[in-house]
């Protein structure tokens, strides 16, 4: 109030505060464009660099243009590879989802069970990447692994990731499920954590199914913890390299080559960094590209 | 279509929700009134079914309906929180408690969503979801949810406490005429003595999960049988001054007034006063020399336009608010008379205020046992 009619009295005098420019300000930013440039951009710009050159030695490279990204994307391995992540993802989301949600509803809402259930289910995501490659690889395994083994002698059926390419996907998207299906339950818990209790209420009233009562409260009331997991889920999945790395390699053939190992293989096998580079920046692209539309979508579909 | 509370107690985490509840509902509507934390959530939980007490029994029409599930009764319930099914239209929202009735076929169903639509307001609404309704279109949808279906029992839990004074005015009106010719129980919750005073309908007043007092609440305000009473029907809030009885007269903060009942020498009570009852400077006319009058010294004047609430600090650190009419100018740290007419001062025992309330609470439109109030 007093401030506002001495502002008042005082607008055809000039304000000395405003009048001088100070920019010191600008150097609170300074560490974050530091660290943003050696962890980002720096990188990113040595793989542009790159990928416009065939690199021959450190002294000798030709500038070829856009040759490598040409040859990339007609290459039928890096097609077939990316058809196979695609599916990957798609299997990873179709499974996760539902599942992580399911879980979500049938955890206990009150009581010990809550923090039991919690620690149960957040387990797998505190393993690190590699052990779980390592786990997986070990318990699939016929002769040793509990798994293979149960497969093989109790139900009887033929199973060997290292040889039936059906058996090695099979068993890399089973690991990627048991290792992140607890992320997506764990978002929709805090989501359906989030309902109010008269939402339920409500609908016990309305003598509404435990299915109506999904449908119309929860479902609804989880779109925004679901879209983050879709995305999470999707961006993970589309560049897993770790765990299948640890597992099959790769193999058997090029069953489970999905984008990052190929990539990885022209980049550090064969040293092919040009085309590799050619091809991070076109995976990056598309992961960008995929990442928008979903959340374009998912975000339109509510309105 | 009657509903009783017969002995109704909630404990929880080792706290008392409801104490000893005795109610009778008769059909029409019943206000409950209380402050925060008094019980009036969990006893309308307890009446919907929603809560299970630890002892008492809930019967409608004679049928002991304690042990039944909210899913087989004929209840509605309608939030202080907009409650609505978020992915359904307003029509569907309104629709939803009538799929599940036989009563109502598919155009049955249809003609009574409109209905209720044209009644609340909604007709234009109907194909919104809540989303994209305002806060009193949702608590409307609501309303309407609850009204749709004919239920023995219809709860209303400060229904109206999240909206914004204008419209709550409108529904109050609205919703007023609405329960009148509805057949069943309609139990409405409230925190706002105004809201109570206007509904004029039967009052309970809850407080610590006891009933204070059951009644009509216009007689309430005017004849309050205990403090509590008289505390949670006064907006703004009672002044409460301490009084000490001498031959025959009270004497309060170096002024005094005759006492309404023989009591001995010495013995303490509470004076509790309206705000509005409050004068500055001048004695009310009606009261002439016998008013009381208090020195008092000028803290804080609010003026809301309409009215100008005078803060004032009496002898011994008592404070004392007065309702002004108009805006009225003061400064504070001055220091004046406030005066009050005795008859219109309600004097309280202090002991009998909590004797009162254990002889009252649980006494179905139990007499009162505290002291009666020095009204005309």
């Amino acid at each position: 109030m007093s401030e506002q009619s001495t502002g008042a009295v005082q607008a055809d005098e000039p304000r000395p505060a405003l009048k001088r420019k100070d920019n010191r300000a600008w150097w609170l930013v300074l560490p974050v464009v530091v660290s943003v440039a050696f962890t980002a951009v720096i990188p990113l710009m040595t793989v542009v660099n790159f990928s416009v050159q065939d690199v021959f030695s450190p002294v000798d490279r030709v500038f070829v243009g856009l040759e490598w990204f040409r040859s990339i994307s007609r290459d039928p391995e890096v097609r077939a590879a990316l058809v196979r992540t695609l599916l990957f993802s798609a299997q990873v989301l179709l499974l996760e989802i539902p599942l992580g949600v399911a879980l979500a509803v049938v955890m206990p809402r009150r009581g010990l069970g809550v923090s039991v259930a919690l620690v149960l289910v957040a387990l797998p995501l505190l393993i690190p990447w590699n052990v779980v490659g390592t786990i997986w690889q070990i318990f699939a395994r016929g002769d040793i692994g509990l798994g293979g083994w149960t497969i093989n002698n109790v139900l009887g059926v033929n199973f060997n990731y290292t040889l039936d390419s059906t058996d090695a996907w099979i068993t890399v998207l089973l690991m990627d499920v048991w290792h992140w299906t607890p992320l997506v339950a764990l978002l929709a818990y805090a989501g359906l954590r989030s309902i109010p209790e008269p939402y339920f209420q409500a609908a016990q009233i309305d003598a509404a199914s435990a299915w109506a009562t999904f449908r119309h409260i929860q479902l609804p009331r989880l779109r925004g913890v679901l879209t983050i997991a879709v995305l999470l889920r999707f961006m993970d999945s589309f560049m897993i390299y770790t765990e299948p790395f640890v597992v099959t390699g790769g193999g058997p053939g090029n069953a489970t080559s999905f984008l990052s190992i190929l990539l990885s293989k022209i980049a550090v096998g064969q040293f092919d960094v040009g085309p590799a580079a050619a091809f991070s920046l076109l995976y990056f692209l598309l992961v960008q590209i995929l990442c928008y539309v979903f959340f374009t979508v998912l975000t339109r579909s509510g309105r | 279509m009657t509903v009783i509370l017969d002995g109704i107690s909630v404990r929880r985490h080792g706290e008392t929700w409801l104490d000893d509840v005795n109610l009778e509902l008769a059909p029409g509507m019943t206000t409950v009134i209380g402050p925060m934390m008094a019980g009036k959530t969990t006893l309308m939980r307890v009446a919907a079914g929603l809560l299970a007490p630890e002892t008492g029994r809930v019967t409608v029409n004679g049928k002991d309906v304690t042990g039944i599930s909210v899913r087989k009764r004929s209840v509605a319930f309608v939030y202080q929180q907009f409650i609505n099914y978020p992915s359904l239209t307003v029509y569907e929202n309104i629709a939803s408690p009538l799929r599940l009735d036989s009563r109502f076929r598919r155009d049955g169903v249809d003609r009574r969503v409109r209905e209720v639509a044209e009644l609340m307001g909604l007709a234009e609404l109907l194909g919104r979801r809540p989303a994209e309704l305002s806060g009193g279109q949702q608590q409307r949808t609501a309303i309407a949810r609850a009204l749709a279906r004919p239920v023995d029992l219809l709860l209303l839990d400060e229904p109206l406490a999240n909206l914004d004074f204008k419209l709550r005015e409108q529904l109050r009106a609205d919703l007023k005429a609405m329960f009148a010719d509805s057949g069943g129980v309609v139990l409405w919750s409230t925190a706002d003595p105004n809201e109570a005073l206007t509904f004029a309908a039967p009052t309970v007043v809850l407080g610590e999960g006891r009933v204070r007092h059951v009644g009509d609440v216009a007689d309430m305000y005017a004849h309050p049988p205990t403090l509590a009473v008289a505390a949670t029907l006064s907006d703004p809030p009672l002044n409460l001054l301490p009084g000490v009885v001498r031959d025959g007269r009270i004497e309060v903060l170096g002024a005094s007034l005759p006492a309404p009942r023989a009591h001995a020498t010495g013995h303490g009570v509470v004076l509790g006063v309206r705000p509005h009852q409050v004068t500055i400077g001048r004695a009310p006319d009606t009261a002439g020399p016998a008013a009381l009058e208090l020195p008092a010294e000028i803290r804080l004047a609010e003026v809301t336009g309409s009215a100008t609430f005078l803060h004032l600090l009496l002898q011994d650190g008592h404070h004392l608010v007065a309702h002004l009419p108009g805006t009225q100018l003061f400064t504070p740290g001055e220091t004046t008379l406030a005066y009050v007419d005795p008859a219109h001062v309600f004097v309280f025992d202090q002991a009998g205020e909590e004797k009162g309330a254990e002889q009252d609470g649980g006494r179905l439109l139990g007499t009162s046992a505290a002291e009666v109030d020095l009204h005309g």
